[in-house]
């Protein structure tokens, strides 16, 4: 592969700066985000897009960045877990996140977190089945999801949450 | 001693971190003169190795290439036992066995490469399950395929039968199970005969890796140092095989010089690395018609894999548990793990004890109706109450309240209406609902003398702007260790919570406090926490720099005036048992544990009849866990540890195709999603330990333990009908159904 396939550059809108690299085509957007851009927070679980620990928002929408070709995000708007908290100030489901115990072991919750937000910018007000379904491709290991759910439901009434794709 | 903190829901020390992705896991640390690392591994299950071909097409000039001939020291992966080999260089034991180790800067011509090592192997025959083990047609390890066996005999089980109005026998498995932490097994290792070896890692024991390492490269133990990366979930799967990890990076790195890092991706973690061990447990138990157990036989057999590693600790806590927490007079357990050729099976949160507590909970359903008792009045007449005794004559000083725990959960679960609900509405409905439950024990710490033996040391250390440091090998790896350890140190000190903070745990400057296993991080080490914290204040309190009731300005002002004058602020705390434990590793008698922790757990089900699939659709915990420290990480721990319970029980099957695992993937593994998981209803019951930090007993491994059989009850009080295997997947409930539908033609 290496002899036969040329790299190319790529440029993405990362968390609101424009960064580039230079990759294979196919390499996986996930490596290129934690490799050359050095974004360690999104996680790798089972690269196969089964776990969501590497979940991220491109043009607004969470994909699996495992899943997803280097070349299909040469030009794209991503968002990754640095860029959810301003400075020091948490966003809404980072706080309740931390509240209400919806983090223990940590290396699904940068996924979980992008999945929570993108939860909540489509339904503000999520009822139960909602909650489990925005979450149901995010595998957490450790909490038995009961503290994920509350730490959604308290960022929801916590009200602060802005659309992450704001930020 | 004030609790300020403890009993209060603290912010958890490293949450901030982790909420925010800044937190470096072992995969997220790199350098830059470090280069990759793989494993080639065997293809075939037994067999003696004939050569090892390298194809054409790699630059195989360009790689760092290691073979059991590179091993300065012993070729061992030292742990009780010293079987086995870090990398096979004659016999091959299992398929997923270490031939070869490959180095380069590129990943992805690694990847090439190690598709391009050929091991060629002259195949010997096998075993793969515990009947073939134990008929010992071949014998795949030692003499008699035996890796440990206990006796266990309390009053005299064969004369006992005669007094017996009812025999109920009845056989029990589990499968194996994956501990899925979701973060893949990885290290980085710089080595070399100057500085010696070090290497960062997602791990539970530090300890138990710079043992493994020391005899590897022959080196003494100042030469190795092991430090813990945060570590992304263990649940017993980075107890052990760290060190096999780090022990081939370390070889990589001992060879090219270079700093070293081997990650796994899921599928070699899934394949290679140990998982639960899957069990079969024969129980025969007399009981008089009023339902007192008189007597119980219970033949157990784990299956360990190719070598021995912890299988023999497994077998004891298995051992120990299998006759729950009730009172019988007469009890023989006879209990063996056996070598098969699988990778070797290890430790997984309830380790041994929820393969035998399903046996014994799903058996006394089968007992309650062979004597026409309920299952919960069979058992309220059989409960363990203070001052009786265990399967292994351990008298039971605490006021255990069985019954009232019992009580809350059916009340919390609404057990007895629910009951007689499904009961009129399962005829002609496709899914049938139904509720059951199981009444369990888990030993808290080290089994028998192993507390003893580890003598785990923690030490404090207090700056001059009085902030003060925790010292331990334990590590945090999700279950909140730096949190419960600062807590403590802030009560005993009399300061806040955010003058604490917890090293990293690092071999080169933390004392060993024993591995994080066991559920002892709170209770044990939490414990010599507090004391190294009152040794610390009672240091400044004899040196006249402090009284005893202080603020916390005065403390602060002391370490100044102390560091200033004297040096060094220090304590420490090295553990010592309870008064008045004995116990006979001889005789298998006597105080197994400190402690128990005690639970029922209601699960409620509903299965339908059409797909076969069963769900959990409502749970209840109840536990009595002494003082509970921090109420949402306990909780969180109860949580959990039953979601991964429901997965073992209903979801997660490993499919073994010649002591391989043929499903090793996400996709076709399938754990609890947060579709999958019901209400989880946990409630604790506090009766203070007097040998725990405040009153507080281990809780870590007990939600693994009850949760399978009060499903697999709650399953036949849904459809009459009994599984007496774990997993419960739709496969198996459609043959059971149609077997049952076939008998009622």
């Amino acid at each position: 592969m290496s002899e036969t396939v040329e790299k190319i550059e790529i440029a993405c809108l990362v968390n609101g700066e424009w960064r580039s690299a230079r990759v294979y085509p196919l390499a996986r957007l996930l490596d290129v985000i934690r490799g050359e851009m050095r974004l360690t927070g999104t996680k790798e679980g089972c690269g196969e897009g089964e776990c969501g620990a590497c979940a991220l928002l491109m043009n607004g929408a969470i994909v699996n960045s495992c899943l997803v070709p280097a070349a299909e995000a040469d030009g794209a708007e991503i968002h990754t877990i640095e860029g959810v908290a301003s400075g020091d100030q948490l966003s809404a489901v980072q706080s309740a996140f931390l509240e209400c115990g919806g983090a223990q072991c940590g290396i699904c919750t940068p996924g979980m977190v992008i999945a929570a937000a993108a939860l909540l910018a489509r339904h503000p007000h999520p009822g139960d089945a909602e909650i489990r379904e925005g979450l149901a491709g995010n595998l957490c290991r450790c909490t038995g999801y009961q503290k994920i759910f509350t730490s959604v439901v308290r960022a929801c009434e916590s009200g602060r949450e802005k659309s992450p794709g704001n930020r | 001693m004030e609790e300020k903190y403890i009993g209060h829901s603290v912010e958890r020390k490293e949450g901030r971190e982790k909420v925010t992705g800044r937190a470096r896991y072992v995969d997220d640390l790199a350098f830059p003169d470090m280069v990759h690392g793989v494993t080639v591994r065997s293809s075939v299950a037994r067999g003696r190795i004939l050569g090892i071909r390298y194809g054409d097409g790699i630059p195989w000039n360009e790689f760092t290439i290691v073979t059991a001939k590179d091993i300065p020291g012993a070729n061992e992966i030292a742990l009780i036992l010293h079987d086995q080999p870090c990398l096979a260089s004659e016999f091959i034991n299992h398929p997923e066995e270490p031939v070869v180790l490959l180095a380069h800067p590129d990943k992805y011509l690694l990847e090439e490469a190690r598709r391009a090592v050929r091991i060629d192997v002259e195949a010997m025959p096998a075993v793969f399950t515990i009947e073939d083990s134990l008929a010992k047609g071949t014998i795949v390890w030692g003499e008699d395929n035996v890796l440990k066996a206990y006796h266990v005999d309390k009053g005299d089980v064969d004369s006992a039968w005669a007094a017996a109005d009812v025999i109920v026998e009845g056989e029990y498995r589990t499968g194996a199970q994956e501990q899925l932490y979701i973060e893949n097994q990885g290290m980085i290792a710089v080595a070399n005969p100057t500085d010696g070896v070090t290497v960062w890692g997602s791990l539970q024991c530090p300890y138990y890796v710079h043992k493994a390492l020391m005899p590897l490269f022959g080196l003494p133990a100042e030469k190795i140092r092991v430090i813990q990366a945060e570590t992304g979930g263990g649940f017993g799967g980075k107890e052990e095989y760290p060190s096999m990890i780090a022990a081939h990076a370390a070889l990589l790195a001992w060879k090219s010089g270079k700093r070293v890092k081997i990650v796994y991706d899921r599928a070699e973690d899934m394949v290679a690395t140990t998982k639960r061990h899957p069990s079969r447990t024969r129980h025969r138990t007399g009981v008089t018609r009023d339902g007192k157990l008189v007597a119980m036989d219970i033949d157990l057999a784990i299956d360990g894999g190719a070598y021995a590693t912890l299988s023999a600790v497994v077998l004891s806590r298995a051992t120990i548990h299998s006759a729950g927490p009730y009172v019988c007079p007469n009890v023989r357990i006879r209990s063996q793990a056996v070598a098969t050729n699988a990778p070797p099976h290890g430790a997984f949160r309830g380790f041994g004890a929820p393969q035998s507590v399903f046996a014994i909970e799903r058996h006394l359903d089968q007992v309650a109706r062979a004597v026409n008792l309920t299952p919960e009045e069979l058992r309220r007449r059989n409960f363990l109450r203070k001052d009786q005794t265990t399967a292994t004559g351990q008298i039971i000083h605490e006021d255990v309240n069985f019954s009232g725990l019992l009580d809350r959960a059916f009340k919390e679960s609404d057990y007895h209406a629910k009951r007689a609900r499904f009961e009129k509405e399962n005829p002609g409905a496709t899914v049938k609902r139904g509720i059951g439950f199981s009444s369990f024990m888990h030993g808290a710490g080290f089994t028998g003398s192993g507390e003893v033996y580890l003598a785990s040391v923690v030490e404090v250390e207090a700056t001059a702007e009085g902030c003060v440091r925790v010292l331990a090998a334990s590590t945090e790896i999700g279950q909140g260790a730096n949190t419960i350890f600062s807590q403590i140190a802030a009560d005993a000190l009399g300061i806040s919570y955010d003058r604490i903070d917890v090293a990293q745990p690092d071999t080169g400057a933390v004392p060993n406090s024993g591995p994080t296993v066991a559920s002892r991080t709170s209770m044990v080490v939490g414990n010599l926490v507090e004391k190294a914290a009152l040794n610390l204040k009672n240091t400044l309190v004899e040196s006249g720099l402090l009284c005893d009731a202080c603020t916390e300005d005065e403390f602060v002002r002391a370490c100044k005036r102390y560091i200033e004058t004297r040096g060094t602020l220090r304590a420490r705390a090295k553990y010592e048992p309870p008064p008045g434990l004995h116990w006979d590793d001889t005789t298998y008698s006597g105080d197994a544990y400190g402690t128990y922790a005690w639970a029922v757990y209601v699960a409620e089900v509903a299965v339908d009849t059409v797909t076969y699939e069963a769900r959990v659709s409502d749970f209840v915990a109840v536990q009595e866990i002494g003082k509970v420290i921090h109420p949402v990480l306990a909780a969180g721990q109860i949580e959990g540890g039953v979601a991964q319970a429901i997965g073992m029980s209903l979801y997660e099957n490993v499919v073994w195709r010649e002591g391989r695992m043929a499903n090793g993937q996400m996709t076709n593994y399938i754990m609890p999603t947060a579709a999958d998981i019901p209400p989880i209803r946990v409630f604790f019951e506090e009766q203070p330990y007097p040998f725990g930090p405040h009153g507080a007993k281990g809780i870590g491994e007990l939600p693994m333990d009850g949760p399978a059989p009060a499903i697999l009850n709650a399953i036949e009080n849904a459809t009459g009908i009994s599984l007496r295997e774990i997993p419960a997947t739709p496969e198996v409930l459609m043959e059971a159904m149609a077997e049952k539908a076939g008998a009622l033609v």
